[in-house]
């Protein structure tokens, strides 16, 4: 799978550079569940946080200078990789092969997930096992930053990428272009995070849903 | 192609081109900058070791110093520092001092900064000059506008 993915990669970074090149800022916005966020980690140290978007430098530093080790795995950059596509499969995705590969991770679990909004990008066979998954990476009592759009802004709604700019402030850029798949309302996302103890909703002007979830 | 950074000379480092394959334990103690193919294990534990864009790397590295431009597949321990450069593409774990990432890189993995071993602290208070982690491609940052979000929570018992 190694050199598939590296084959795959090898694709995906040249579009990804070719985009990087292109790519613009999108402005900043607060973000109420990050803020929350960053209240209820202050004082900690030596957590582990799990970003599940793509690498952000900005990210990175930001918690690394807190002093907590930094996971990043690209989930919605993952599972384009052709080899997971599958014609036998519901959705025609081999989802078994995917969790057998990615989002694995031996002796180690999480105090805080990054999720921005890859539920609402991701392929549907991929979000509810997706979650599952997290659930059993993360410590009780740890979080789950999630965000979700409110109002279908049609499939081509930009996609983009959050890089931490403050407490509770995000610079927003610009990523890959990445196909908006659904809108979940209160229920839906309530139903996703089944297996977690609570959920916060953070309702944005932006026709964005931001959530702050406790395992 | 010249990888080389200003001040480094080729002399002072040895060269690996890119149609070399190793297989096996690659250990030195003198600089390296590799653009082939290693895979086994890489030990250059008070030297740097440059891994070129066409290197790849399935291997440990423990080195004082790396810097990919290539890809790893492998743990990277650097005693001093770890750079990826924007086109790097690195699945596994980093264990350093201080970690450098250009905006571009691609990471699968976690990263743990280690302490220095005086302990002295090593934050600078700029981001963009942090020797933590730096997004090394700064991009100019348009106009906060901020949007005030009411919570509304719910509790599972």
């Amino acid at each position: 799978m190694a050199n598939s993915f590296f084959r795959f990669f090898r694709r995906g970074a040249a579009a990804q550079q070719e985009h990087s090149a292109q790519t613009t800022e999108a402005g900043t916005r607060r973000s109420s569940g990050l803020g929350e966020l960053t209240r209820l980690l202050k004082g900690a140290e030596g957590l582990a946080v799990l970003d599940l978007g793509p690498t952000s430098p900005a990210n990175i530093t930001h918690f690394t200078e807190l002093g907590h080790r930094v996971y990043n795995e690209d989930v919605l950059l993952l599972s384009q990789n052709p080899e997971y596509r599958s014609s036998s499969e519901p959705g025609g995705i081999d989802v078994d092969r995917f969790f057998k590969e990615n989002l694995v991770f031996r002796n180690v679990k999480f105090d805080a997930v990054l999720c921005w909004d890859i539920p609402d990008y991701l392929a549907e066979p991929l979000v509810k096992p997706m979650i599952e998954r997290i659930a059993s990476v993360l410590n009780p009592k740890g979080y789950l930053l999630a965000f979700f759009h409110t109002k279908d802004a049609g499939p081509d709604a930009p996609y983009y990428r959050y890089h931490i700019h403050g407490a509770d402030t995000l610079r927003l850029q610009h990523g890959p272009q990445f196909r908006l798949q659904r809108i979940f309302n209160n229920r839906h996302i309530e139903n996703l995070f089944h297996d977690y103890a609570s959920l916060k909703f953070f309702l944005a002007r932006d026709n964005v849903r931001e959530v702050l979830v406790v395992r | 192609m010249d990888n080389f950074r200003p001040g480094e000379s080729r002399t002072d480092v040895a060269h690996i081109g890119k149609s070399v394959v190793i297989k096996g334990e690659l250990s030195g103690s003198e600089d390296l900058y590799l653009d082939g193919e290693v895979e086994g294990s890489i030990e250059l534990r008070d030297h740097s070791l440059t891994i070129g864009p066409n290197g790849h790397v399935r291997a440990n590295i423990n080195a004082k110093e790396v810097i990919v431009q290539g890809k790893v597949e492998g743990n990277i321990s650097g005693t001093d520092r770890v750079e990826l450069r924007k086109s790097a593409v690195q699945v596994g774990d980093i264990a350093t001092q201080r970690i450098v990432i250009e905006d571009g890189a691609y990471f699968k993995g976690g990263i743990d900064i280690r302490k220095d071993k005086d302990q002295t602290p090593r934050r600078e208070t700029s981001p963009a000059h942090t020797q933590t982690s730096t997004p090394v491609t700064q991009v100019a940052t348009p106009p906060s506008s901020p949007l005030p979000a009411a919570p509304v929570s719910s509790t599972r018992g």
